[in-house]
């Protein structure tokens, strides 16, 4: 069964959703670009040139290097999570694309697996805020929230795939006219309008929450910055006005000092 | 006096995160700046009406003006990775010495104010109003982080607290509310040149002194100068090293080291501190005003270079930060990296046999080293990465014959901080000083009992006074502690130049 109300009231949800999501993101970059980092401040050792940056960068993006170093569980989990989210937006491509690509296709039955992965993965980063007590006195309303919301999406999808199943030829239909500006009937199941509703809230609080830390990471001056602080002059504007400024008015200051 | 009431808390059975005390460190409150410290440095005396949006609006231009806030801010997951790596959390089990914990004080305000989920929903996110309680639990725990920077090492994307703790403490002071220790001295180095607030005429006294004493002990005349224009290095050191113990004798292990080297090197009166206190109050302006007198005194004496005594936070900012502030350094020799560490010039020296040294002289002792914490993490010596661990290492090494390693996980950059740094070597922040050298008290007594050492060289002002202070609570000798450089003098062969 699919509606064509239930249709259109989703495909407002995600046009608008979209636009949150990429104006909101668009904000958020644009100003971590803008804001000048006045001092040179890797942690060090770091890399001495530009071209040891994407390696380090890369290591902790796609290994999570540090977090390794730090806690073994939390890098299970983190790992578990993160790669199974990674399968299973790939596996969702195809419901956006068509013909499929061939590893789309390819990725199809690991991506349906992986969805108990991140599930496993978020209940263990989950249990960690009930039973560690460092990591529960840090945990804030909104930390156990967005859990929530990311096992939910899984689950429904997951009762989706092995339990009761959904139109799912329509639902493609539907999200293949969404591209394309030409709005499609939307199956009624609840799973399916539940599972579609929690993806568009996290697409909604994407860049107004700790997701942030996704585009945030490239932008750590404590990680991306060149350890050459000696060999090259490192020097933004408001810095270098600041300076002028203060040696300006402490030689008028001696000026004045000296003729009195 | 003080150590019958204070005791240093027991060696965990390591590394176990302890458990946490919440309140533990709820009473630690450093003295706040007089009125005329503030003044000094052109901050209101005190608390005024209207602090709150001022405090506000302050934290509105750091974010416009430094990158690293704002994605601090933004990005903490609150994943718990950092929570048991900070040495004041280990040592007090107060949660918010956790280092996210204490990010958090400063975050729910961000949130509140800069936010719009903070805007909308506060509770949900832990967003806080800017009060007067919010503003006295900064003052207590911005004042128990010594601006380390080993949570950062641990954090998945490199979140520094020692940022967040020093836009904090900018804010503050700029609302009226300073630490005394600090920004006293702060005023002293813009009036006097120094840390110690020693004038020009006591430093070549003490100098002298120092000439004096090593005649006496070795027979040879090395030359201790000030004020020498026209000299080859300004040297720029901590002024700790100019009489307190122990670091002065790693100063008379630099005297020697020029002396066999044959260059010839100067202090300066007027810039006579390495040390840059206003690191540790995060303000860039006091920063530049410091670093301006070294700029200043080179070019005046015409030297070739300009080379660091043993300093943790001063070789961060002379390392990272002189450059900037008070560059470009373009009337220099250009051969010589600027500034450059005098374990580098040692380093360079041994290398090229130009120094004789006799480790034997050092039989007596088995001597282990402490990575200062702004070296290890905020700077770098030589020309790869990692030279600020092997560099003091290899210095040490030729310098004695018995050397060993702690633990791994407590050396190079996982080191943990003397627990004395960043603006909290002052007497009443003792019971944190001790409670926070605890991770670095064990490590040092598994290389007792396992090795024997008898020594810990450290490279660090700070580092040298905490341990001094610190050592005997936990049942070691005072003088345990030495100068990387003192071990280098006591070894060297003066006068038996090839």
């Amino acid at each position: 069964m699919a509606s064509t109300a239930v249709g259109m009231l989703f495909a407002i949800g995600f046009y608008a959703a979209a636009l949150i999501l990429v104006l909101g993101l668009v904000w958020k970059i644009a100003r971590y670009i803008i804001t000048p980092a006045p001092l040179k401040i890797p942690v060090t050792p770091a890399p001495v040139t530009w071209a040891g940056v994407p390696v380090r960068l890369g290591q902790e993006i796609l290994f999570f290097a540090s977090l390794f170093k730090s806690n073994k569980w939390i890098w299970i989990f983190a790992v578990l999570f993160h790669a199974a989210l990674l399968l299973v937006v790939l596996r969702h491509l195809r419901y956006f694309i068509e013909p499929v690509w061939f590893w789309v296709a390819l990725a199809q039955p690991f991506g349906i697996y992986a969805g108990f992965a991140m599930v496993l993965g978020l209940l263990g980063l989950w249990g960690r805020r009930f039973l560690v007590d460092r990591v529960k006195y840090i945990s804030s309303p909104s930390d156990h929230l967005m859990l929530a919301l990311l096992v939910m999406i899984g689950l429904s999808g997951l009762l989706m795939k092995f339990v009761s199943r959904t139109d799912i030829i329509q639902v493609k239909t539907f999200f293949l006219g969404l591209l394309k500006l030409d709005i499609q009937a939307l199956p009624t199941d609840p799973l399916l309008l539940a599972h579609l509703t929690l993806v568009l809230i996290l697409l909604i609080v994407f860049p107004f929450s700790k997701l942030l830390h996704a585009p945030g990471i490239v932008f750590m001056p404590s990680r991306y910055q060149v350890d050459n602080a000696r060999e090259k002059r490192h020097i933004v504007r408001w810095v270098a006005k600041m300076m002028k400024q203060m040696d300006a008015d402490d030689t008028a200051a001696k000026q004045a000092a000296d003729q009195a | 006096m003080a150590k019958d009431k204070l005791e240093a808390p027991a060696y965990r059975e390591f590394p176990s995160p302890p458990p946490l005390r919440e309140g533990a460190m709820s009473h630690m409150h450093t003295f706040i700046a007089k009125p005329a410290h503030q003044e000094d440095l052109d901050w209101p005396g005190e608390l005024e009406d209207g602090w709150e949006q001022r405090a506000v609006d302050k934290l509105g231009d750091l974010l416009k003006k430094n990158k690293a806030l704002r994605v601090y801010l933004d990005s903490c997951v609150k994943c718990g990775a950092c929570t048991d790596k900070c040495h004041y959390y280990i040592g007090t089990q107060d949660p918010k010495n956790m280092p996210v914990a204490r990010q958090d004080l400063l975050r729910s305000v961000y949130r509140r104010y800069f936010t719009i989920s903070g805007k909308l929903v506060p509770g949900l996110v832990g967003a806080r109003d800017m009060t007067k309680d919010v503003l006295d639990e900064w003052y207590n725990y911005y004042h128990q982080c010594t601006e380390c920077r080993r949570c950062s090492v641990f954090c998945p994307y490199g979140i520094d607290t020692a940022e967040i703790t020093m836009a904090a403490r900018d804010i503050m002071n700029h609302i009226g509310l300073g630490q005394k220790y600090s920004n006293e001295i702060i005023g002293k180095v813009h009036k006097i040149g120094n840390n110690l607030g020693l004038p020009g005429p006591a430093l070549v006294d003490t100098m002298e002194g120092l000439e004096e004493d090593v005649l006496d002990e070795t027979g040879v005349d090395v030359k201790f100068p000030v004020d020498v224009h026209g000299a080859d290095v300004l040297l720029v050191t901590p002024s700790a090293d100019f009489f307190a113990e122990p670091p002065v004798d790693g100063l008379i292990g630099y005297g020697k080291v020029f002396h066999q080297a044959g260059i010839s090197w100067t202090v300066s009166s007027y810039a006579s501190e390495a040390a840059n206190f206003a690191l540790f109050a995060g303000s860039t302006e006091q920063m530049h005003k410091i670093a301006r007198r070294i700029r200043k005194v080179a070019q005046e004496f015409g030297v070739k270079r300009i080379i660091f005594g043993e300093c943790g936070h001063a070789w961060r900012v002379a390392y990272s930060f002189l450059n900037t502030l008070a560059g470009p350094f373009d009337f220099l020799d250009p051969k010589y990296p600027v500034p450059q560490h005098i374990l580098e010039f040692t380093y360079d020296l041994i290398n090229r046999g130009a120094l004789k040294l006799d480790p034997s002289a050092n039989d007596d002792k088995v001597v282990t080293f402490h990575d200062s914490c702004n070296v290890a993490r905020a700077s770098r010596m030589g020309t790869r990465p990692g030279g600020q661990f092997n560099i003091p290492r290899e210095v040490i090494k030729a310098a004695v014959n018995n050397y060993v390693d702690m633990n791994p996980e407590t050396i190079h950059e996982k080191t943990f901080c003397c627990g004395g740094g960043g603006g909290l070597l002052t007497d009443d922040l003792m019971e944190l000083r001790v409670k926070g050298a605890l991770p670095r008290m064990e490590a040092l007594q598994e290389v007792v009992d396992s090795h024997g050492v008898t020594h810990i060289a450290a490279i660090c002002a700070i580092c040298k006074t905490q341990f001094a202070k610190v050592l005997p609570y936990y049942d070691f000798g005072m003088d345990m502690i030495i100068s990387a450089h003192q071990l280098v003098g006591d070894a060297i062969q003066l006068g038996e130049k090839e």
